[in-house]
């Protein structure tokens, strides 16, 4: 019988070579008349380790990695497809600690199966939650998914219940749901890696949730950035038309749902979910004043659930497992898992789900086992550019939706940032006002403006001119973006400089000023 | 990699998105991924088309980071600028790039940043052409590179 090969086609798999390593694979398995076959699977979500591949044995997967194409031969060699001994072999992948010591729920397929093969997916659990739907009043499924407490993964964590109860209950003759891929935070990839790893989950909690609010129509709104994910998500949707997954009747019912892929166009601000719809509808990606909600008055006017790509994707295991279920799992009103996402200067980064409650040291250290450079973590951003730095101090904080708020920090979609003991805070300050300043939507003053003079006043500070009245003057323009702006855009930009200068004031008093860096960025 | 504006492949472009809801974005698209740009002569086409003024479709252009509206060169380089990367030598990277083609023939290479590929615990990250690249040294992207500059 001809032995699969696992050979990833996620993105991050690619960006270090796993098709090249593919290709050498399969020459040099026909070179040697053996019988294997190459399967392109998604990432189990060890980035350091790609590209990571895997064979299947009697005795389970055996993973190998980092993998390049010029050991393959050397692999063969040692008879790795028959989980032959060599120096990268890994050993069986579910035993390695990184892997072993997660919760995955929401991944639970991705780096397991063929993102693009239905019989693997049916074969591990895949539609089971559909078919729950399916045989259940619509009431019902808004309940499932209210009771499991599953929150906005997005960032803005509102109870995705909440949200498809008002949809469900504002009459309309057409509604939409409109899946958040825009995924533009730095520092995060569990969006990509879904998609890229498992479409078929995310078109299954879509079509869950149209049965769930009587939306016949969805659009998956992903990032210019995410070819491949665009590429795997426009295939899938053509498989589950063809095997009436989703189309005019699903799975032979009276009920319909059509899927269609958006590009976005390189804009960060269209991640906020107003800008988005504004963007669908061909506009400029322009936050819209709320209310109304787009629950309500949404895409085209009509009400539409908007979620992020794990919300969705979430929804399929609630319904097949339950509530209670998913609802075990986690802390205080932080309920089920998160994709963690470790990332930066970090030895072992990658994806992580678990359970809320597990505190940043542990993510950091007993996953990341510290920086890649070997020198001490010194800061660590949490949440993507509008996130706050955190300090060693805050390590220990259990990740909480609340917990976080409480240090005016935030959990936001999970994105974890390691910097270095040579990183500059005062520079990462400015590069959060220049980020807010080159992507502003413009709407409102205290963004448009604010963050502009924000990297002007953080250039004196730097260039060490006139300290004492800039920092003020720093402060009060943060104060007036936080409590002025209509969005998160302009009302958090601030949570990453005013952590960075309250818990890395030395950043800001240096002696000599380094150069800004102001050319490239 | 990019062609001259000609009114009937315009045409035909629009004409495949144009029942789309929301077309505009849609047919941005096409047009840049078949020209390589999207000519300014073709605006007052595609406004007529959607239903909107230039200035609109102009507005539109202009407010996405991805669009652009001169053929560009022959390889762009995208080098992600975000914290993920800045905290593994980005900044360093970028210069390095900088550097190595500062003598390049005009319209062969072009670089632009980019605000996180999503290639975060791979950092850092560029993008050449369409091929995305991770843990690039300076010494990485000029292997990368070099295949390049020779052909061109
Ligand atoms: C500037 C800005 C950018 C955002 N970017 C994203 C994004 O890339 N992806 C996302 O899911 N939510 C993003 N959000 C949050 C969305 O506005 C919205 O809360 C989310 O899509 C709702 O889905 P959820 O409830 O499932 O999280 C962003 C918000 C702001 C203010
Ligand atoms: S805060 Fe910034 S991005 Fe948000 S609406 Fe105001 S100007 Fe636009
Ligand atoms: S921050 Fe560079 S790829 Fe995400």
């Amino acid at each position: 019988m001809s032995i699969p090969i696992f050979v990833p086609r996620d993105s991050a798999a690619l960006a270090m070579g796993s098709d090249v390593v593919a290709q050498r694979i399969m020459i040099e398995a026909k070179q040697r008349g053996l019988d294997v076959h190459v399967v392109r699977n998604g990432s189990r979500g060890l980035l350091w380790l790609e590209p990571m591949i895997e064979v299947q044995t009697d005795h389970g997967r055996i993973a190998f990695g980092p993998v390049d194409d010029t050991d393959i031969p050397g692999l063969f060699d040692a008879h790795f497809h028959e989980g032959g001994t060599h120096p990268l072999a890994l050993g069986p992948t579910d035993e390695i600690p990184f892997l072993k010591q997660q919760e995955r729920l929401t991944f639970a397929r991705v780096g397991v199966t063929d993102p693009l093969s239905l019989a693997d997916y049916l074969a591990h659990d895949g539609f089971q939650g559909l078919h729950t739907a399916l045989q259940a009043e619509p009431d019902h499924i808004v309940r499932i998914v209210t009771e499991s407490g599953l929150r906005g993964r997005g960032g803005a964590a509102f109870p995705t219940g909440i949200k498809w109860h008002t949809v469900r209950n504002t009459p309309a003759n057409q509604k939409y749901i409109v899946c958040n891929a825009d995924e533009g935070d730095s520092g995060t990839f569990a969006d990509r890696m879904l998609m890229e790893g498992d479409p078929f989950a995310l078109i299954e909690g879509m079509t869950i949730a149209a049965l769930a609010v009587g939306a016949t129509q969805g659009y998956i709104y992903v990032r210019s950035e995410y070819p491949q994910a665009i590429l795997i998500l426009n295939k899938a949707i053509t498989m589950a038309q063809q095997a009436g997954y989703i189309g005019a009747h699903i799975l032979g019912s009276e009920k319909q749902f059509e899927l269609e892929v958006r590009k976005a166009a390189g804009s960060y601000v269209c991640g906020e979910e107003t800008a988005m719809l504004e963007s669908i509808e061909g506009k400029r990606g322009i936050v819209r004043a709320k209310p109304p909600l787009p629950a309500i008055t949404g895409l085209f006017g009509k009400p539409t659930v908007i979620n992020n790509v794990i919300s969705l994707a979430s929804v399929p295991i609630i319904l097949a497992k339950g509530a209670d279920f998913y609802k075990n799992h986690g802390l205080g009103r932080s309920r089920g898992t998160l994709p963690f996402q470790l990332a930066g200067n970090v030895k072992q980064g990658g994806l992580i789900e678990k359970a809320f409650g597990i505190t940043l040291r542990e993510l950091l250290y007993d996953f990341g086992g510290g920086t890649a450079s070997g020198r001490p973590i010194k800061a660590v951003q949490v949440g993507g550019p509008l996130g706050s730095y955190l300090p060693e101090s805050h390590w220990d904080t259990p990740m909480d939706y609340e917990a976080f708020a409480a240090l005016q920090a935030t959990v936001g979609h999970g994105g974890i940032v390691v910097h270095d003991d040579t990183a500059d805070l005062a520079k990462l300050a400015r590069y959060a006002m220049k980020f807010c300043a080159i992507e502003s939507c413009g709407k409102c003053t205290p963004c448009r403006i604010g963050a502009t003079r924000g990297v002007e006043v953080m250039d004196k500070i730097i260039g060490n001119q006139d300290r004492p009245a800039q920092i003020e003057l720093l402060r009060d323009l943060c104060d007036t973006m936080l409590n002025g702006s209509l969005c998160a855009m302009g009302g958090m930009t601030p949570f990453p400089v005013l952590s960075a200068l309250n818990h890395f004031p030395h950043d800001f008093q240096k002696e000599n000023a380094a150069t800004t860096g102001e050319h490239h960025v | 990699m990019s062609a001259a504006y000609n009114p009937q492949k315009v045409a035909e472009l629009i004409s495949a998105q144009i029942n789309r809801p929301g077309a505009l974005l849609p047919i941005l698209h096409a047009i840049q991924d078949e020209l390589g740009y999207i000519p300014p002569d073709s605006v007052t086409q595609i406004a007529a088309a959607v239903n909107l003024t230039r200035a609109d479709v102009h507005g539109v252009i202009t407010f996405y980071h991805h669009f652009h509206t001169t053929p560009p060169a022959w390889h762009t380089i995208h080098v992600c600028r975000a914290e993920a990367c800045q905290s593994m030598g980005a900044d360093r990277l970028a210069e390095h790039v900088e550097r190595n083609l500062a003598n390049s023939p005009p319209n062969v290479f072009e670089v632009q940043p980019v605000y996180c590929l999503g290639l975060c615990a791979n950092a850092p990250a560029i993008m050449i052409n369409e091929q995305l690249h991770a843990r690039v040294t300076p010494e990485k992207f000029d292997r990368l590179i070099g295949p390049l500059a020779d052909k061109s």
